[in-house]
Order: C-alpha cells, then structure tokens, then sequence
C-alpha cells in the first residue's frame, strides 16, 4: 500500500507476471535491428515456456499469459506496451507502429486487476517499455529509434511522484538493451561505450547514487530482478552458455538466488530476458 | 628519504573565550562593522581591534564614527549616521538609558511597578505617554553616554583585555570582567549602536530631541496555516525585523528553513532579504508577504521539534494542493490519509461521515473516488498522535521528485523553454516534466547573471579538458537576478558550513554582492540541537488555528516597553543576566529598528525565557556573514552559548574529519592547506603545524585585502612569497584566497598586473597538462577565459589536490565527489598558480570585479567552492602573521620573486640551511622555504613565478616541482618532478613531469591535522609582536625547530608556538609513530596551549624516471 512504493525497500516486489506467447510469425515477421539467423521457433518456444514456468512454479507468481497474436509478431514482448509501478500502468504507444495494437490485449489483463490505468493518445508520443529503466527511486527514459521526448513526458506525466530523467540511446534499441536493474539499488550496466555513457548520464541525473555491476557483454546486462518475500533477492540473467564471462560477474551477487535463462532465439529479434514480461505487484486488498 | 616536519603553532589567547563570539553574535551589527571595515580598510587585522572596540564604541555614537574610519559603511548607509548618537531618537536610546543609565529610568519603571508590569503597561501605553519618558531618557542618555565612553575608553585603554582581540569576545569578556551592570551598559551601548544603525535613517527624519513618532507602516503576513498575521512596523525596519516578529507569533525557533515572500506580480514572487530594508525591497504599499518555507530540510526527520515540521507539513500541503509539488493519486491519497490523521485523530465511524473529508483538500483536482481512497487510508493509522502522522506525512513527501524543487522559467540556449529547478543538491534542468539535466553543486564553479541570462560554470567532466558555461535566458533581468540569488542561498545553505562572507564592495566592481547571511542547514541543525523546552503547544486545526494564546500578549504594543523590559529584566536577573541581556539585545535590536512601530509583547516573554532566537539581524550588511555564528548564539543563555560554540567548534571538527556533508568545504581548507604543505613537501618536509586560532572568522574576512595590501608594500618578491605563502601556509587561505580574490578586488589590484602577465604565460602549459587528461586542468584552457576563470581554477585544482593529497592520507571519500575530476597535475599547477599568485590572484581580482557586484546588480557571479573560506581565512590570518613575523625576522627569505625555476636540484646543503631558515622560516614557514627555494631557484628557467617549491628539507636531495604543468611548459630540461600526489592520483601526476629529461621523482605526502575548535574571532589581525624566538636542536635524525612568536593582539596577547620537526631516515621510519611523539611532546611541552595544526609532509624518494 504505501505510496512511493514503500520506499526502496519494497524495491523488485510483485506478485503477478504478464506474459504473452509467442506467435509463429514472430520468425519471419518479428522486427529486427539487423539480419541475422533465423529463430528457431521450437526452441523459442521452449526457452519462453521456460522462462514462464521460472515465475509462476519457482518464484511463485501469478502468471497472466495472453494468447499469441499471428498478426503482431512482436507480440511476446509485451515489456513494451505498459509500463507499471505500483498502482499505476501506462500504456504505452509502442514506436513501432505495427506494435501498436499489442497494447489491447494489455489493457484489457491490467484492468482485470484493477490497476489506475494511463493510455498514451498523444499522436506524437512514442514509447516502448524497453526504454523506461525504474530504478525504485525514479526513472530513466532511453530516448531511442522507438522512443521519443512527448512519450517520456507523458510517462513523467502518469508518475508524477518520481523524477524521470531522459537518456539519450544509440546503438541499441533500447535503454535497457543495456542495462537493467539487478538489485534494490545496483545498476547492470554493459561495457560498450554507448552503455557506459548512457551510465554516466543516468549518474549525473539522478540525486542517488547507485551501485553498478559493470558485465562484458551488453545483452547480457538486461537481467530481471524480483524481490519475492519467500526468496529474497532473485535475479534471472542469461546463461553462461550465452554469455560466460557475463555469468560470471553475476555468479559474484552472493546475497542474490541466480537463476540462469537461455534466450538466444529470442535475442536474435532483439529480445531480452526483461522484454517478455510485465512485472506487477498488486498489493492486498486494503 | 623521509622528512618529517612538524610545525607546532600554538596560539595563546589571553583571556578571550568563545564567550566573544557570543558577543559577536549579539552584535551583529559589530559583524558587520567588521566586514565592513575589512572590505573598506586594508588595515582591517589591525584594525580589528579597533572595530571590535569600535563596535563597542559605536554604541558610543560620537567616538566611533570619528575614530574608525572602517565603521563608515554605516556612514555610507547614511552620512548622517555619524552623529547618530547625537539624533538618537529618544527611544532608540531609551534602552540604553534604561540599562546604562539605570537611576533614571528604573526609577521610572519602578514607579510603574515591576519590570514586566511595566513593560506590560508600557506596552499597553499608547505612544504619547511613553514620549515622555523618551524625553527623560534622552536626557539620562547624554549622562549615560558620556559614562559609557568612559567605560569604554577604559576597557580600551585595558587593550590588553582580550576584548580587543577578539571582536566577538570583545564584549563579552569585557563584560566579565567589569561588572554586570557595565556589561549591561556597555552591551546596551552597542545596542544602542546597532540601534542606530537601523535607526540612522529614521534620526534624520526625526528632529533630535523631539518625540516624534515613527512612522510605521501595516505589515500583513499570509501564514501557513491560513491565518493573517498583521503588525506594524517602523518604516524602515529591515527584513529580518519581521520575519522574526513572525516567527516569534508562530512559536517557531527553527525559522532558518523559513522566509517571507512577496509578490511583484502574480507571478514573481520575491523573499524578503532580511538584511534589507523592507521599504527598499517592496515598492508598493500594501505590505503583504507570505511565510514560506524558503529551504526544504531533505531530511524532515531531522528537524528537532514538532511544530517545525508541522510548518512544513503546511507548506506541502499547500504546494500539493496549489499543483507545485506533483504527486500520483496514491500519493495524493496517502498524504491526505496522514493529514486526516494528524488533523482529526483516528478515524471515528461516528464522527467521521463520508462528508467530512471534503471539508480538507488534498489535491488540485479532488475527486470523489480520491477521497475515498483518503477515508480509506485514514482508518489504517490508527494510533498515529499528530505529530507521528505528520512525519510518516514528511517522510512520505521528501520522496517525491519536486519536493525542494523551486521552478523558474528559462529558455535554453536555442530558444527552448526549459524550467530550472534549484534544490538541496544543486540545479535541475526540465524540460515539460522531463529532467533533462542536472549540476549538482559540486559540479558547480561559478554561478553568475548578467541582464537576463543566467549563467553556471561548470567543472569538466570526465574525459574532458575544459570548463564549460552554459547559459540559459530568464524572462528578465529581475528573473535573472532572483534565480541567482536563489542559488546563493540554497548553496550557501545547504553545501556550506558557514555563509560565505559577501564581496567586499570595491571602485569599479559592478553586480550584485549579495550573499546568503542567515544561518546554513549545518548551522541551524547545529542551533537547534540545542533547543531546549518543551514541546510546545499547538493547535493543528489548520482552519482556526489561533497562535496567539502562546504569545499571551497583544499584537500591537509599543517597543519602547520591550526595550525597557529586555533592559530592566537583564538586570533583575542578576546571575542570568547575561542571558537575558543577550535577548534584551536581541529584542534592542528589534526594538530599535521597530522603533516607533508597535511590538510585540510575546517577544519579551520570550526572552525571558531566553528560548527566543535573537534575529541575527544583519543589519543591512549583506556582508555580515561571520556574524552568524555569533549571532545564533543571542537567543541562548550563556551555558547555551557555550554549549552552542563548542558544538559549533565540535561541528567544525567532525566536519574536519569526517562529516559527509560538509566536508567538501573542509576538503578545501584542507586541500588549501596541502598547498602549503606541498610547498613544504617540495621541500621534502613533513610539517607538522599545529595552531591554536583564537576567532579568526571575523577578522580573517578583513585579511585577504591585507594580504593584498601587504604584497603591494613589500618587494615584489616578498609579495609573491607572501602571496605564496598565503596560499600555501593557509592551506584553507589559498583555496580561500581565490574565492576571496574572486569576491575581493582588493587584493588582485597590486598583484593583477602582474598576475594577468603570469596566468597569460603560465596558461599554455597547463594546456598541456589538460591534455593529459586532466579534466580539472583546464586552467590552461581556461587562460583564454577570464582571469576570474584563472582562479576559479585555482582554487579548484587546489582542492583537488587536497583531495588527493588527503585521500593518501586519510582515505575519504569525499575526494572521490568534490574533485573527482581534479587531476593531481591541476593541483600542483594550481598551487603554481596561487603561488604565482600574485599573478593570479590579480587576475582574480579582475575577475572579481566582474564577480563581485556593485549593487547595480546588472550582473552577479557566485562561486560556490569557497565555503571553507571562513577557516581558510583564519589561516591566512595566521599565517599571515607568519608573514609578518617573516618580516620582521628579516627577510633573508626575501630571495627572490623569480621562483620560476622550476628545475633546480636543491643541493642537500640547503638541508641544513633550511633548518636554520626554518627557524626563522618556521614561523613563517612555508613561506620561508620557498623564498629559500626561490632563492636556490633563481636560475630557473623560471617564466613564471612558480617559485621555488623544491625545498630539501633535511636530507633531501631531490627537489620536488609541484607546479609541475607550468614547469614543465616554461621550463627547460632537467625538472625534478614532485609527486604531491599520493597513491591515487600518483599516476596522473607522474604524467605531469616534463618530457625533457630526467626527473627525480619523489614522492611527497602532506598531511594536515587542524583543530577546528578554535573559532574565536582569531586574534587574527595585525596585533604587535611582543617577541619571537627560534630554538633549534638536533638530534641523530631529528630537527626541531621551534618558533615562539608572541602577538598582542587587541589587548590579547597571544602565544605562537611553531615547531618543525625533520625527521630523516630511511623508509622505515615509522611516519605515523614519529608524528604522534612530535605532537605528544609539542602537547607535553606546552600544556597549556592547544595544537592548532599539524602539517605533515612525507617525501621519499622514488626513483629517477624520465618523464612520462
């Protein structure tokens, strides 16, 4: 209940997951910053399904998954279409324009949990969730390809109680292509020269100053932090099949229950671990 | 090869006491009689003496405005203001005559019963009968005041009392000494002074002996609460006169976070200075102000009482309901749920319907389903007591991004409309709701406005070479102004430890010389800690609340009754007289620039109780920021005031060592003194200084000019080593300095010249060094920008190199935020500079005049690095001493200017040479050893006046160069490099040395220890040396050398002990365990004196390298 989110403390909560499925046409029609090998879908498939039985059976959340959408390929990554924090879900207005109806099937699962729901109707805002970085304390706002300044605004807007500090984005579609959250107040930053500056810029933003684990390989700094009442400190990142090193640096968390997740067909659609959820965290009833 | 110097200084002051500060703070009109004297006479460390005097005598109307030329400023205020006594107007000077001249009118208030009946009645007495007691008093004023420049001229004449010395101390000592009455009398007659002051206009209007009345005008003032509070006051009653007659209404001690605005427009909204005159600020008649909140404590929980953060709670609530301050709709629910609580208790089902949080607002825009939610929220604090409620409110609120956040409109640079926000933690750029930027202060060099742009000077960052300034467009010149003027103070308060003495006011200097002269955060915190009463009642009701029940007394009474009452009661007290005299002066002070107006009975019950916080009043000084300190203390009772001034001295200390918030300015002292030490350390020394400073704050204000006015009096060579000196023995002084240079043209004007010629040249080089990746450098880069810039620079290489230094060590952490960006490089080049300095400090003083503003106020600049300065300035003080002692000794040391050589190898011999010097140098130590160097240096390639660093102290044998970059670039082939830096910075440094050939390298660590405790107004100024001598022994591997110089300073005489101690060895000599013997034995030796600093300086050599 608190407002602010009970403070940093509470920072990583949730109890309801959103998860989508992912179409066929994601294949051969998902968008894709450059050509690459073409996604296995079987094995899309079963790193997802993965990943879904990772929140709902170990972490012990309440999965909603919608059903794949064939004519929204990129329907699986559903990060992207609402931003929530707290009470509070905004949805977005994805920079893809062939994204945009992904946000309907959002609405209608965060009504279902009676969430204060903000749609973003300015014709001139853009935002993919991907590029909105909530550290607990305020937000970071990757203004990329997919996300421009009135989408930030209308984020600021819709979270009045936190500063949201713009960040400039390239080489990367989103923010958090690079970075993510990997504890109450640590940063997972990659080592690319664009990670790091946009690091530097979320430093000299913000009033806090945050802890950063520096990995080696910027998809691998994209990890999802929860804090489950039952577990403590969570922590999903990516496979050291995928990325040894990285692995590595966060086999070093030693207060954090790492849980390694393969995503390498995904990831070829420019997909991270954090992209294919929404984390929420639905307070009791009063 | 390790060199271990100590240099004890101990500083005896006769009798004074912290009690001066007191005083001081009593009189803030002393202060800024001071300051002021400071900024106009050069002579000011002398002087101070004179003013501390002169601030008693200015109570004296006569005698001070004709003995002390530096009390003029009064004078400029108002010409007439010298024979002020003389036009008193009857009840500025009935409170004096009450207290001094007791027979009459006590007789009077006997007559009228006891003193606080009187005062009552008094109160009550409508004008007309209180005149003529104005008349009777006048007369018993001219007795009066005769006895009391008898009085005075005693405790003159009795200079040696330490009251001279101290200007603060002045009078409180005095006042122990002399009996309580002649305490009251004389206290009364400074009062009377200071009553003049404000007063001064008014006497012209006023007819001297007629009763006329005052002319008053009606002040409304909108409270938080909803209420109206009206009053009225003397036309020309400043700021602060009302402000505190508000505070006092509303019960509230913790006023610093608080202020008065004012509207111009709808729009603009104005805080009253409370230095100011009211009439001077607010053009139209009505006057109508609303109380603030002007400093949004980040941390609510802090504040030590309830009604403080419940005045803060209103405020929010206010910016929540008003739209200021952004919340969501849960948080908008949340607070309101704790606003129910604290408001109404727990929720009653009976009580409470679903109407009756309409009645409360809690949003911009309420909506039903909100207040639902509020209802809702409301029943789960349960067992909340009001004053819970409202913190779980605060704590709830500090969070939220706008909290603290004060929004002006600008444009960017292209054109685009941005909204700058100035908070706790420096600037914020928005662009809509986005932040788009952010300069916290420390990122912040320079803040400046000139018509309507506003411009910040901003530290290099990371990777990058140069300073840059940004600038931004405001609506207009008045928005300009009052963004900067924002910015002032909510870096004064809440990133300095002490306000920022003002620019002294100089020919030709244009812009604004405001600064902030209330109290910082870390003072206000310290204050309040010391708040001692109970929890005082308040109605929460924020619809009726009604305050005035507290003051128990009605709004509109005639000082006159006040005055007499603070007066009479002071005597009464008898044992707590001085307390009550400290609030009767507090009140006096009100009072007389009330005069005529009505006051306020409650703020006489409230001195009673001595709780009242005595409006430091400023008087009109912009400039009396020392007076702060001093004046926190009024409103205390004596055990207060010490409590308060040794928390103050302990406050300084933990800044010293290890406060967070407050360090970066210590890290400046601190760094500042590394200067030093690094000039010392080139010498291969570890000094050990240890001073005791006697109240330096005043007085050091006046020092800077002296220092400037020095140099111009001696050779161009002492000059410069003075300058040197200053910089380098200050320690605090340099880094100081240059903020003061900034401030103060004085100084830059003998030395500009030649400065200007100096940074020109020494400019390229320290390009070079930026090259190296030195962000901080820039001073190179900078050359091409003002000379101001150039010190700017300075200062903040220095800083770094403190920081570095210091990091070695002691490990802080505060390096890592503060100076970062500083390269050890910059600092050695800085240290170049300020040695240079003259040079540099002319250009300072250029650059100052830009900065310092003439009250045009066209344009303003403020560098928010100076904070230490205050201490810095102590340490000039004494080292400026030094300097004199130096002098005095003979100026063997005069040696030469032409430091430049960079590369010399000192000869070992001058190891024992040194030693010698250093006796004599020892006093004046660093300074000493650079002209020693200089001297040996003379051949240097010497472009600049870098001077010599390069000492050898006992066995060295390598001389270091710290100036390195400017070294480097001036200078030919064989440079020996330096290494102030220690471990951390060690690698940049080392990047410094000069390619041309081979360098010895030597590692250099300074350490400095001061103890901050001293905060007495120093004896700091000029004062006569009675004697000095220099003992030196020698042992197997120890030099000592011991340099007792006493000063008779204002009547104080004043025991300096400088000891320094080589110790050479090999490596394994145990630094720590030397250091800890010498400072045992200098304590052992001395016990009843006090170490003021210890100056360590490491040097070891590392290895001959070639340049990197």
């Amino acid at each position: 209940m608190a407002g602010l989110g009970g403070g940093p403390a509470a920072f990583g909560r949730c109890t309801h997951a959103v998860v989508r499925a992912l179409p066929e046409s994601l294949c051969r029609q998902a968008l894709r910053r450059s050509a690459g090998p073409e996604v296995d879908f079987a094995r899309a498939e079963r790193e997802h399904q993965l990943y879904v039985g990772v929140l709902r059976g170990k972490l012990g959340l309440q999965v909603l998954e919608l059903p794949a959408d064939e004519s929204l390929p990129d329907c699986v990554f559903v990060e992207d279409v609402a931003v929530v924090c707290e009470e509070t879900a905004l949805l977005t207005r994805p920079g893809a324009p062939s994204r945009r109806k992904e946000v309907e099937a959002m609405k209608r699962v965060l009504e279902s949990l009676n969430l204060n729901i903000v749609e973003m109707v300015d014709e001139n805002a853009t935002l993919d969730g991907g590029d909105v970085l909530f550290t607990g304390r305020e937000f970071f706002v990757g203004l990329s390809r997919r996300t421009n300044q009135r989408g930030a605004e209308i984020l600021a807007d819709t979270f009045k109680d936190y500063a949201v500090s713009t960040v400039p984005v390239h080489d990367s579609l989103h923010l958090k292509g690079f970075c993510s959250m990997a504890g109450p107040n640590l940063i997972a930053i990659g080592s690319s020269e664009a990670a790091q500056k946009a690091l530097k810029t979320m430093q000299q933003m913000s009033d806090h100053r945050y802890d950063k684990l520096t990995v080696p390989d910027d998809a691998a700094a994209n990890c999802m932090y929860l804090n489950i009442p039952s577990k403590g400190h969570v922590l999903l990142h990516r496979a050291p099949e995928e990325y040894p090193e990285s692995a590595k640096v966060f086999e070093k968390l030693k207060d954090h229950m790492l849980i390694p997740i393969a995503n390498t067909e995904l990831e070829k659609v420019d997909g991270s671990l954090t992209c294919c959820a929404v984390l929420i965290n639905k307070a009791s009833e009063l | 090869m390790l060199c271990l110097s100590v240099v004890t200084m101990t500083t005896e002051v006769g009798s004074e006491t912290e009690v001066k500060k007191d005083s001081e703070q009593l009189g803030p009109d002393k202060a800024k009689d001071k300051p002021e004297e400071a900024s106009e006479t050069p002579e000011n460390q002398k002087s101070k003496e004179a003013s501390s005097e002169e601030a008693q005598d200015s109570s004296l109307p006569e005698p001070t405005s004709q003995s002390s030329p530096s009390s003029q400023k009064k004078q400029k205020a108002s010409p007439e203001s010298k024979g002020i006594s003389r036009f008193l107007p009857p009840w500025l000077k009935k409170q004096k005559s009450y207290t001094l001249a007791e027979p009459k009118d006590e007789p009077k208030k006997k007559a009228t019963g006891e003193e606080q009946v009187i005062e009552e009645s008094e109160s009550q007495t409508p004008e007309g009968v209180a005149q003529p007691r104005k008349s009777l008093e006048e007369a018993a004023e001219n007795h009066h005041n005769a006895k009391a420049d008898d009085k005075e001229k005693q405790s003159v004449s009795s200079a040696e009392t330490p009251q001279l010395v101290k200007e603060d101390g002045k009078e409180m000592e005095v006042e122990k000494v002399a009996e309580k009455k002649e305490e009251n009398e004389e206290e009364k007659e400074k009062r009377e002074t200071k009553e003049v002051q404000t007063a001064e206009i008014k006497t012209d209007d006023i007819p001297q002996k007629s009763p006329k009345k005052i002319k008053t005008v009606q002040c409304k003032v909108m409270l938080l609460d909803g209420t109206e509070y009206s009053c009225d006051l003397e036309k020309r009653a400043k700021g602060q006169v009302l402000f505190d007659k508000v505070c006092e209404h509303l019960n509230l001690l913790e006023k610093d976070y608080f202020g008065l605005l004012f509207y111009e427009t709808s729009e603009q909204k104005n805080w009253l200075d409370p230095s100011k005159e009211i009439k001077r600020q607010i053009r139209s008649l009505p006057w109508i102000f609303t109380f603030n909140v002007k400093f949004y404590p980040p941390d609510p929980s802090q504040l030590t009482e309830d009604i403080t953060r419940y005045f803060l709670c209103l405020q929010l609530r206010q910016d929540i309901v008003s739209g200021r301050l952004p919340c969501s709709f849960v948080t908008h629910a949340l607070l309101g749920s704790y606003t129910l609580q604290a408001e109404l208790g727990d929720h009653d089902p009976e009580e409470h319907r679903r109407d009756y949080i309409s009645e409360f607002q809690f949003a911009p825009n309420q909506t039903q389903e909100m207040e639902e939610k509020v209802a809702e929220l409301h029943k789960t604090h349960r067992g909340l007591t009001p004053a819970q409620a409202d913190s779980q409110f605060l704590e709830n609120a500090k969070r939220l991004s706008m909290y603290g956040v004060d929004l002006h409109h600008a444009k960017d640079s292209e054109g685009v409309d941005i909204m700058l926000g100035v908070c706790a933690n420096g600037l914020l750029i928005y662009k809509d709701r986005l932040r788009i930027n952010r300069f916290a202060w420390p990122k912040i060099l320079k803040i400046s406005y000139k018509r309507s742009n506003f411009y910040i000077k901003v530290r290099p960052a990371e990777l990058e070479q140069f300073e840059s300034t940004i600038g931004f467009k405001l609506p207009n010149h008045r928005a300009a102004k009052r963004l900067w003027k924002v910015c002032v103070e909510h870096h004064t308060f809440f990133r300095l430890v002490s306000p920022e003495q003002p620019p002294k006011a100089k020919f030709l200097t244009l812009g604004s010389k405001f600064r902030y002269s209330g109290r910082t955060q870390a003072q206000t915190r310290q204050a309040s800690n010391l708040i001692d009463r109970p929890a005082p009642y308040f109605e929460r009701t924020s619809s009726k609340r009604v305050s005035r029940s507290l003051d128990g007394a009605p709004m509109g009474i005639s000082d006159q009754s006040l005055r007499d009452f603070s007066a009479t009661g002071g005597q009464a007290a008898g044992d707590k007289i001085i307390d009550t005299e400290a609030a009767g002066q507090a009140n006096l002070k009100e009072g007389g620039r009330e005069d005529g107006s009505p006051v306020k009975t409650p703020q006489l019950e409230l001195t009673q109780d001595g709780k009242i916080n005595s409006l430091r009043v400023d008087g009109e000084n912009i400039y009396v920021r020392h007076s702060n300190l001093m004046l926190e203390d009024l409103d205390k009772t004596q055990d207060d005031l010490l409590k308060h001034q040794a928390s103050i001295s302990e406050l300084k200390r933990n800044f010293m060592e290890s406060t967070p918030e407050p360090r970066p300015n210590e890290w400046e002292k601190r760094r500042i003194t590394p200067l030093s030490l690094q000039t010392q350390g080139k010498k291969g020394d570890h000094i050990f200084q240890v001073k005791t400073l006697p109240g330096k704050e005043k007085q050091w204000i006046a020092m800077p000019w002296i220092d400037g006015a020095k140099p111009e009096e001696t050779d161009k060579s002492l000059e410069e080593e003075i300058t040197s000196i200053l910089f380098s023995k200050e320690g605090f002084g340099a880094s100081t300095r240059g903020p003061f240079a900034a401030a103060s043209p004085g100084p830059a004007e003998g030395a500009a010249g030649e400065q200007t010629g100096a940074s020109a040249a020494a400019a390229p080089p320290p390009q070079r060094h930026a090259s190296r990746a030195e962000g901080p450098c820039t001073g190179v880069s900078n050359a091409d920008k003002s000379s101001h810039e150039t010190l700017d620079i300075v200062e903040e290489k220095k800083q770094a190199e403190f920081g570095i230094e210091e990091t070695v060590v002691v490990d802080e952490t505060n390096k890592g935020k503060m100076q970062v960006a500083t390269d050890a490089g910059e600092t050695c080049k800085v240290e170049h500079l300020s040695k240079k300095d003259s040079s540099s400090l002319p250009s300072d003083s250029s650059s100052s005049s830009s900065s310092s503003e003439s009250e045009d106020e066209e344009v303003g600049e403020y560098q928010p690095h100076h904070r230490a300065i205050e201490e810095v300035i102590r340490e000039e003080q004494e080292e400026e001493e030094d300097m004199k002692r130096k002098e005095h000794e003979e100026k063997i040391q005069h040696v030469e200017a032409t430091p430049e050589g960079s590369k010399l190898n000192v000869p070992v011999e001058h190891t024992q040479v040194t030693a010698e010097d250093l006796v004599q140098k020892n006093t004046v130590t660093v300074a000493t050893e650079e002209k020693k160097l200089s001297e040996e240096v003379k051949q240097d390639l010497g472009q600049e006046k870098e001077e010599e660093q390069l000492k050898l102290n006992g066995d060295v044998s390598h001389v270091d160069i710290d100036v390195a970059p400017q070294l480097i670039c001036c200078s030919e082939p064989p440079v020996v490099k330096t290494e102030m830096v220690t471990i951390s910075d060690a690698t940049q440094r080392t990047e410094i040395s000069t390619k041309e050939i081979p360098i010895v390298q030597t590692e250099t660590k300074t350490i400095t220890y001061e103890s901050s405790q001293l905060d007495g107004s120093a004896g700091g100024d000029a004062g006569m040396l009675v004697s000095a001598q220099t003992i030196t022994s020698e042992s197997v591997s120890t030099t000592t050398t011991t340099h007792i110089t006493k000063m008779v300073k204002g009547g104080v005489s004043e025991t300096r002990i400088e000891k320094r101690i080589v110790i050479t060895g090999d490596a394994d000599i145990d630094h720590d365990e030397a250091l800890a013997q010498a400072i045992k034995e200098a304590k052992e030796q001395h016990p009843d004196m006090s170490v003021t600093r210890v100056v360590v300086h490491k040097e070891t050599e590392i290895a001959e390298e070639d340049e990197e």
